[in-house]
């Protein structure tokens, strides 16, 4: 359980403001359906909520900054309000907020509780049915304020969209510095906004592909540091280091099984090649999953963790596979020009994104699991790995420009129009997208 | 760019470097001659020393692109190569594997490999025991040569940092 976790209580709903007509829910009125390619970013306006001191205009900032870089959200500049919210427990003057055209307004209030805690209330309007669509409080201690915003975040989006949000996460990364043939590579870890980075390893070592536990505040990664490659455990909040099994040779392209049980990878063989096998962190029993005499790598499971998509070359170049969560019946997907890798299961088990390289250039795009479908999302000199959202909307993944000297982070929704930097003082590669936290 | 083998304690270690022969660039037929390398004239080290092995015999291969098979050029190096560690046993080799960076990491690294095992295969055909020889795969990972802009990995006959 991440330390965290311990400060920070939500308390659940707070009694509306106004009337709520129970059978008639406003999200008839007041909807973002995101499986459409175009959506028209919902005017929404989110006021600095009532505090003693600048933290509630603060967590408004940061409420801002995620629903606004989600592309389903524009919010409004805060000099076209005409109200000026003083007291958030009663309904705001939804004549005011109609007048800018503001379908949505977020209030709140912060206020300091004898303990030291920070209690967080905010509440959600729907301007023209003129209804309060959610209120919600939270307690945390202050060091913990931008996880009370992106969990505010999260609600609203949540209560806008009818999906799962994903601004209460972190992403683990490679960072990057020194000139490209001495680079050193540390892990790091951030919140997905590129707040609160800090590294997770010295940088004595060359270490790549961290991924997250789907349960725990733990990593799988590779690592130099034994002289070969191997992939190794990490817990975040302890530092602990654990090699993943005895392998022989390098093992590389570890991922979780979706139970957070097993980690799945290669393991190169005494002949060159690379093929798949699983380890159960619990018994130590090592499986082998494929034995093809050619490069099999990059293993990602389906969330229901039946099947497996990876890489291999056993056709000549480099095409996306998939087969049994036993290695069984392995059929490959992808069929267009050029070559694709890094595939990488949607958590909502519908697609797959990947990495294609075709006509000198590097794209990221998804195909639903039986290869049909692809759509290219995004192209660009250099850029590889995506890594999914939790709630599968949008990917994550690092590309470099030409001559651009080194690696930056990236997100892309599934429509690919709202590409967004994600702000990191180095260069970075390899994310990896945290579950939502809780 | 030059990586020049070390020798690090006893039984002294050479380093192998099996790479691509740059960036989409294959068509340039980069040279396995040491002399073209630029490293270093023949002949002005010590014999037997592992500047000697870089710069008389030649430390590193290329390959084409995507590819891990022994090209006739650098089954020349090899050769040579096998020759020379087998006048001088007392060598211990490490063959780096290489790739460049114009393929997706996990790929690359597994290539690399693939890379360093075909070199590693072909000198222990040619008499080098297989237990002086270690192998390990950087994928793109420290390239060799660096080459991140478009006009590098065009395929012209124009002269370019590849």
């Amino acid at each position: 359980m991440m330390k965290s976790l311990t400060n920070l209580f939500k308390i659940g709903m707070l009694a509306a403001g106004l009337a709520l007509a129970a059978s008639q829910p406003a999200r008839a009125v007041l909807e973002i359906d995101i499986t459409q390619g175009v959506v028209e970013p919902l005017p929404v306006a989110i006021t600095d909520f009532v505090s003693s001191d600048a933290i509630g205009q603060e967590i408004s900032a940061v409420i801002t900054a995620d629903l606004k870089r989600s592309g389903l959200f524009a919010p409004i500049d805060k000099a076209a309000f005409i109200e000026t919210v003083t007291n958030p427990d009663v309904a705001p003057r939804f004549d005011d907020w109609k007048v800018i055209n503001a379908q949505a307004i977020v209030t709140g209030r912060v206020t300091k509780e004898a303990d030291g805690r920070l209690r967080a209330e905010f509440r959600l309007w729907d301007t023209f049915a003129g209804q309060q669509l959610v209120g919600e409080q939270f307690f945390a201690n202050p060091t913990n304020w931008r996880r009370v915003a992106h969990i505010i975040a999260d609600a609203i989006y949540e209560r806008l969209t009818g999906e799962k949000g994903y601004f209460d996460t972190r992403v683990v990364f490679v960072e990057e510095t020194g000139p490209k043939n001495q680079r050193v590579k540390r892990l790091a870890i951030m919140d997905q906004d590129g707040a609160n980075q800090r590294a997770l390893s010295d940088g004595r070592s060359i270490v790549l592909t961290p991924r997250f536990s789907p349960n725990r505040q733990e990593i799988t990664y590779m690592s130099y540091e034994s002289g070969q490659p191997q992939v190794y455990l990490l817990q975040i909040e302890t530092g602990q280091r654990e090699l993943v099994g005895n392998f022989p040779g390098m093992t590389f392209a570890p991922r979780f099984s979706p139970d957070g049980q097993k980690v799945i990878m290669s393991l190169l063989r005494d002949d060159g090649n690379s093929n798949i096998y699983t380890m159960d962190l619990r018994s130590r029993t090592t499986t082998r999953l494929t034995s093809s005499n050619s490069i099999d790598t990059s293993p990602s499971y389906s969330p229901d963790g039946n099947r497996v998509v990876f890489t291999s070359d056993r056709g000549g170049r480099p095409h996306i596979y998939v087969m049994g969560a036993d290695g069984s019946n392995p059929q490959r997907i992808s069929f267009g020009d050029g070559t694709y890798s890094t595939p990488v299961w949607s958590p909502r088990g519908d697609l797959i994104a990947f990495t294609k390289q075709t006509g000198g250039e590097f794209q990221i795009g998804v195909m639903r699991v039986d290869g049909s479908g692809e759509r290219i999302l995004s192209s660009g000199f250099l850029q590889e790995g995506p890594t999914w959202a939790p709630n599968g909307r949008v990917l994550m993944f690092f590309r470099e420009a030409a001559g651009g000297g080194g690696p930056r982070l990236f997100s892309i929704d599934l429509t690919g129009r709202n590409e967004q930097s994600i702000p990191t003082p180095n260069f970075a590669s390899d994310p990896a997208w945290s579950p939502l936290l809780d | 760019m030059r990586r020049i083998a070390a020798i690090t304690r006893n039984p002294a270690a050479i380093v192998l470097i099996a790479m691509l022969a740059i960036a989409g660039c294959a068509n340039k037929q980069t040279p396995n001659n040491p002399g073209d390398l630029g490293l270093g004239g023949a002949g002005s080290a010590t014999p037997g020393s592992s500047q000697d092995f870089t710069v008389n015999i030649g430390d590193r291969i290329f390959f084409d692109t995507d590819s891990s098979l022994i090209r006739a050029d650098a089954q020349q190096t090899l050769s040579r190569q096998a020759q020379w560690l087998n006048q001088y046993g007392t060598y211990a080799i490490t063959v780096e594997g290489h790739a460049d960076e114009r393929g997706t990491r996990e790929y690359n690294l597994a290539l690399g490999a693939r890379r360093a095992a075909a070199a590693r295969d072909f000198l222990v055909a040619r008499g080098v025991a297989a237990n002086r020889i270690r192998t390990i795969s950087y994928g793109k990972e420290r390239p060799v040569a660096v080459c991140d802009n478009i006009s590098c990995c065009r395929r012209t006959a124009a002269p370019s940092p590849c």
